[in-house]
């Protein structure tokens, strides 16, 4: 190798190195802050999961949709019961919408179709719609419990916790 | 007529007619693969897709911007189609009278350099493509909506349209079948294709009578069990994911009685009039013999008849059961459509408790 055609002798390159390195390093941090400020989102949709629903005596007989769009949960009163409805059909987990007219609910994604007490019967859906935990206060103020789930198919929905007798 | 065209449309009678039509132009691949029959078939779709467009509800579909890429690929697909049978058509001719094929010929053995001759092309198909959906994205907006809402779904809500077959797949089976265990076996046996495909015939050059089972079985799950089904997604499901007729308006609130039932319920409450056993296996052992029976006794039986004895003598053992286990997965698409129209079913094996559902 010619003295000539060595434009960097070993100090230097190291120092071209280190800068590299720094850099490097710099732009990699860079995109990791990025990465971590974007698991904070500005905007956050959490539905609380628990919430007050009322008294029993403001539902009518059948489905009542004023707790779907903020909660996710439809309050249908059947047969002397009330209990919540969760929205999520579980076929693939798409949000079924209510027919008042036809008397069921009808998921867009795939067609699964539950009638009103949230037992499936038509299109894919394998099991029932779930039912959250509903209990009454000291005040006597409904209180819906999203963490807690009962299923039908498991046996759950004789579970006292999963309805109030109205 | 269009009485007549709404009522053939459903998938019922749609998917028979698909496959009777297909099994027709694979045989007579031949006739298909002739300028004549182009001409022809040109001559016949024209007018009656002029005659299509002009009803408003059928132009309303195909003019949303997410259905315009399928009216592409129905072109695009049919005419290349046409094209591969017109190549293999004159190959097979050739074939037959003992000659080799057009490829193959002495003026068509002339070999070309990959560059500058094959980055150029592509060089060019890249700038043409990305003029193409440059001017695409100017004519037809995008479809946006309004910002997600998890507890609200558009009606209907329908996958991204490459996808609109694995959706209508998933209304006949549970998502972990149609949503996972489906897609990855249509990617594992694509992959293995080549490692299961023994024959060397047709490397390089058009063919059909010389690799029927590999064009026969090919083109049914691409053409039938993949493209039909994007046509019926796109074109033939509305709100509710019910079905309309091509001419149909989209009516929120048609009302289709669509109750299906378990195997075990038609076993348990049907024909033996007894409650549903506790026990969920007990409850569901038809319904597992039956698919137990379909996936590990069905392939030694194939391969011990004679034309699978022929089979295991070419290819040998374990590409025979690969190939006919990954037939069998494909097959089971057609059965349950079929079952769920014709009996109603909804699951051979319903076992809920578990998330687990055939």
């Amino acid at each position: 190798m010619s003295e000539a055609r060595q434009s960097l002798n070993r100090r230097e390159f190291f120092s071209y190195l280190s800068v590299a390195w720094i850099a490097f390093g710099a732009a990699c941090a860079g995109l990791a802050s990025l990465a971590f400020r974007y698991s904070y989102p500005n905007v956050n949709f959490e539905p609380q999961m628990e919430f007050l629903a009322g008294t029993p005596d403001i539902y009518e007989e059948g489905v009542d949709e004023r707790y779907k769009k903020g909660f996710g949960v439809w309050m249908v009163k059947l047969e002397g019961k009330l209990f919540a409805l969760s929205n999520i059909c579980t076929h693939l987990g798409c949000i079924p919408n209510w027919q008042p007219a036809e008397l069921k609910f009808k998921c867009p994604c795939h067609g699964s179709g539950y009638y009103m007490s949230g037992v499936n019967f038509e299109g894919p859906a394998p099991r029932p719609l779930e039912r959250y935990k509903i209990g009454l206060n000291a005040e006597g103020k409904i209180i819906v419990d999203k963490t807690k789930v009962f299923r039908q198919e498991k046996g759950q929905w004789d579970n006292p916790n999963s309805f109030i007798t109205v | 007529m269009k009485e007549l065209i709404n009522w053939v449309a459903d998938p019922i009678r749609s998917f028979p007619i698909v496959c009777i039509l297909f099994y027709f132009m694979m045989k007579y691949y031949r006739v298909v693969g002739t300028k004549k029959f182009l001409g022809w078939s040109l001559l016949f779709t024209i007018p009656v897709s002029i005659w299509f467009a002009a009803d408003p509800n059928f132009f309303t579909i195909i003019t949303l911007p997410d259905n315009i890429p399928i009216i592409i690929l129905i072109v695009l697909v049919g005419f290349l189609q046409w094209f591969t049978f017109y190549k293999a058509a004159l190959n097979d001719n050739r074939l037959d009278q003992g000659l080799g094929p057009i490829e193959g010929l002495p003026e068509n053995r002339e070999k070309v350099w990959c560059w500058p001759n094959l980055v150029y092309t592509e060089l060019f198909m890249i700038i043409a493509g990305t003029c193409f959906l440059v001017v695409w994205a100017i004519l037809f907006k995008a479809p946006l909506e309004e910002p997600a809402n998890p507890t609200w779904a558009p009606n209907p809500a329908k996958a991204p349209w490459y996808f609109l077959g694995l959706q209508e797949m998933l209304v006949y089976f549970d998502p972990w079948m149609a949503g996972v265990i489906l897609p990855g076996v249509v990617v594992v046996g694509l992959i293995a294709i080549p490692y299961i495909d023994t024959n060397p015939k047709g490397n390089g050059y058009y063919t059909i009578a010389e690799r029927p089972i590999a064009m026969w079985g090919f083109l049914f799950g691409w053409l039938v069990l993949w493209l039909y089904l994007i046509m019926v997604g796109t074109f033939l499901r509305g709100p509710n994911w019910t079905f309309y007729g091509p001419f149909e308006y989209w009516d929120f609130h048609k009302v289709v009685a669509e109750y299906n039932v378990n195997l075990s319920e038609f076993l348990w409450i049907k024909w033996l009039n007894t409650p549903m056993p506790e026990n969920m296996f007990v409850r569901e052992f038809l319904g597992i013999i039956l698919s137990l029976a379909y996936m590990l006794v069905l392939p030694p039986l194939m391969g011990m008849c004679s034309y699978g004895k022929k089979m295991i003598e070419g290819v040998g053992q374990m590409r025979f059961y690969i190939f006919v286990v990954l037939f069998l997965l494909m097959m089971s698409l057609p059965i349950k459509m079929v079952l769920r129209w014709l009996f109603a079913l909804k699951y051979i094996v319903a076992l809920p408790e578990l998330e687990l559902n055939l």
